[in-house]
């Protein structure tokens, strides 16, 4: 019989399978009749997947894991049976800013560690003119966005609390604020860095995956309750959703998959396509950059909802002070990644490709992740936390 | 509180308090928010700010330091406001009405009506429940007036195609006025079409034929 479910999501690239599912039939193959509701902010998804408007929705994974642990918030149980995309960020900045780390930097700006430094340069030559501290944007307080741009500032000397402005702003606002000069750079997810730069207002200085090489962003989130109550219907999500994403990952399917999701997102198929191979241009007039971990929609074993990202998530909510570190907190954020449900769907375990990374997280610096040593981990950046760079490095 | 508690005309301490609730409205719509503002001022509340746009909102917010913070759900600042949740700020910390979930009913309601409060740690729900529902019953009663007014503009905007429709006919056909309006409408009902789909479809012919 076939079931009706609404679902709800942020017009991203990265619900890209969700949107698939829906469009190209693999939910109704399922008997799955899903309404897809558009939502304009991830307070508005968490609240109406929380009340029960929502039966399931396209959610940052680190919002899955507070609202599990009652951080921030009402504490309502989520599970994530699968994981629609890895990555896909970028930190874009403007052209100002762009034109004050290249001066500062002491080699290649594309690598992070070079930008952290001359990161951390601007920042205290602003300092030491009196000067307003750097402003920058990110999508909400529990994403990857706020962790990724404080992992980058972190690891050069920059305290993200204390050095500069974080502010959380809207997507659809953050081209008109970096234009406007409210932020000086941003870390957003696809297609909106390439607003910024087809606008010709920002530069984009990193992909998300040159901070971390691999970390989950969306989940499929779902009540733990209804998730109990209706396990045959999150077995034929999961299976919806991961022929879905094989789909998305055939390069046959390329233009049917780039004409619903820009149907869907009102952006263009060209800039989809773009966005899904990690063929970004980073300057209106520049270079287009290449990274094939861009986005990844499925591919390299990323639908299997891994414990270890749980795990990572969980890590960076402690280290940045939005929940104290207890072992017992550790267990139930892994516990929301359902790898189980995913495994039992799917029929075993997926072929799971970290690529090069030992930790499969794989930072630009600092120790590999433990998940079982998450303390020993942020030792390490609680120790590093004052090497600053002087100001006499200034060139 | 106050200390004219005794004076004349005083009410009883709590509603007195209620009134000096500090209330803050974010509201993409003018309208929509005037209609909560005055709302809320005829319910006896004296303190009540409109915040609009969306430059610097959360350090508007700080300066008027609100106890009640209503916000509309189309509006995507509402991701905004979480930033006040975080352990690091010292600021008086709000919570989301969503909190108790004991009153899911009115949580449901609000959602509905798409909007949603937050009050600050301490507020008794008890207090802010007349908020909300007034909250509730302006939004949706805006809805409809929303939507009375969406239909209005439909019927003028039809009017106005079946006019043009008209004056080509009558040009064209050497018809009065009359008889242009009763071949439109016959053509409509044998077509099992409406008349302003007709009224249509003859601007584009004209169009075309020009």
């Amino acid at each position: 019989m076939t079931q009706k479910l609404r679902i709800g999501y942020i017009p991203l690239v990265d619900a890209t399978a969700l949107l698939v599912a829906v469009d190209h039939g693999f939910a109704a193959t399922e008997e799955l009749d899903i309404e897809l509701v558009r939502e304009v902010s991830w307070s508005n998804v968490r609240d109406k997947l929380n009340i029960g408007l929502f039966d399931a929705a396209h959610l940052l994974s680190p919002v899955a894991i507070a609202s599990s642990l009652g951080i921030g918030h009402v504490r309502v149980p989520l599970i994530a049976p699968f994981n629609l995309g890895f990555n896909g960020n970028a930190i874009t900045v403007s052209p100002r800013l762009f034109t004050m780390l290249s001066s500062a930097a002491d080699g290649d700006l594309t690598d992070p560690k070079v930008s952290t430094r001359a990161l951390a340069r601007v920042v205290a030559q602003l300092k030491s003119r009196g000067a307003e501290p750097l402003t920058f944007g990110m999508t909400f307080p529990f994403s990857n966005h706020n962790y990724q741009l404080r992992f980058w500032m972190a690891a050069g000397g920059v305290d993200p609390d204390e050095d500069v402005r974080l502010v959380v702003l809207p997507p659809p606002f953050m081209a008109e604020s970096l234009a406007n000069g409210q932020v000086d750079g941003f870390c957003v997810g696809a297609p909106w860095n390439s607003s910024a730069v087809n606008l010709g207002v920002g530069n984009i200085l990193h992909f998300g995956c040159e901070i971390m090489t691999r970390v989950s962003e969306k989940v499929l989130a779902l009540r733990e309750n209804w998730a109990e109550e209706n396990t045959d219907m999150v077995t034929r999500l999961v299976r919806a959703l991961t022929r879905a994403s094989r789909f998305v990952d055939e390069a046959d399917n390329r233009d049917r998959v780039a004409s619903i999701v820009a149907q869907r997102l009102g952006t263009t198929p060209e800039l989809v396509v773009r966005t899904l191979t990690g063929n970004l241009k980073t300057a209106r007039e520049g270079p287009v950059r290449t990274n094939g971990s861009y986005i990844l929609v499925g591919r390299d074993g990323t639908n299997r909802p891994d414990p270890v990202q749980a795990a990572w998530a969980y890590a960076q909510i402690v280290r940045w002070r939005q929940a104290p570190l207890s072992e017992e907190l550790r267990a139930a954020a892994q516990n929301v990644f359902r790898a189980d449900i995913f495994d039992a769907v799917v029929g075993g375990p997926a072929t799971v490709d970290c690529g090069d990374t030992r930790d499969s997280i794989g930072v630009f610096a600092g120790p590999e992740f433990e998940p079982g040593d998450i303390a020993g981990y942020l030792a390490f950046w609680q120790s590093n936390r004052v090497q600053r760079p002087r100001l006499s490095v200034v060139r | 509180m106050r200390k004219d508690q005794s004076g004349p005309g005083a009410t009883p301490s709590g509603e007195q308090r209620d009134s000096a609730l500090k209330i803050a409205i974010v509201d993409e719509s003018p309208i929509r928010a005037a209609i909560l503002e005055d709302g809320l001022r005829e319910a006896g509340f004296t303190q009540v700010e409109r915040i609009a746009g969306t430059h610097n909102l959360l350090e508007r917010i700080y300066a008027l330091d609100p106890e009640v913070i209503l916000i509309d759900l189309e509006n995507p600042s509402r991701d905004v406001l979480e930033q006040m949740f975080q352990m690091s700020r010292a600021v008086k910390r709000p919570v989301a009405m969503f909190v108790d979930q004991s009153d899911s009913a009115s949580i449901q309601a609000a959602v509905d009506a798409g909007v949603s409060a937050y009050i600050v740690g301490g507020l008794k729900k008890e207090r802010v429940t007349s908020i909300l529902d007034l909250c509730i019953s302006r939004f949706n009663a805006f809805a409809r007036l929303q939507s009375e007014l969406d239909h209005a503009k439909g019927a003028l905007e039809e009017r106005k195609i079946i006019d043009r429709a008209k004056g080509v006919l009558m040009q064209a056909k050497k018809m009065t006025e009359e008889k242009a309006y009763a071949v439109l409408r016959t053509t409509a009902m044998n077509q099992n079409k409406k008349i302003v789909e007709i009224a249509q479809s003859v601007l584009t012919a004209a169009e075309l034929l020009k």
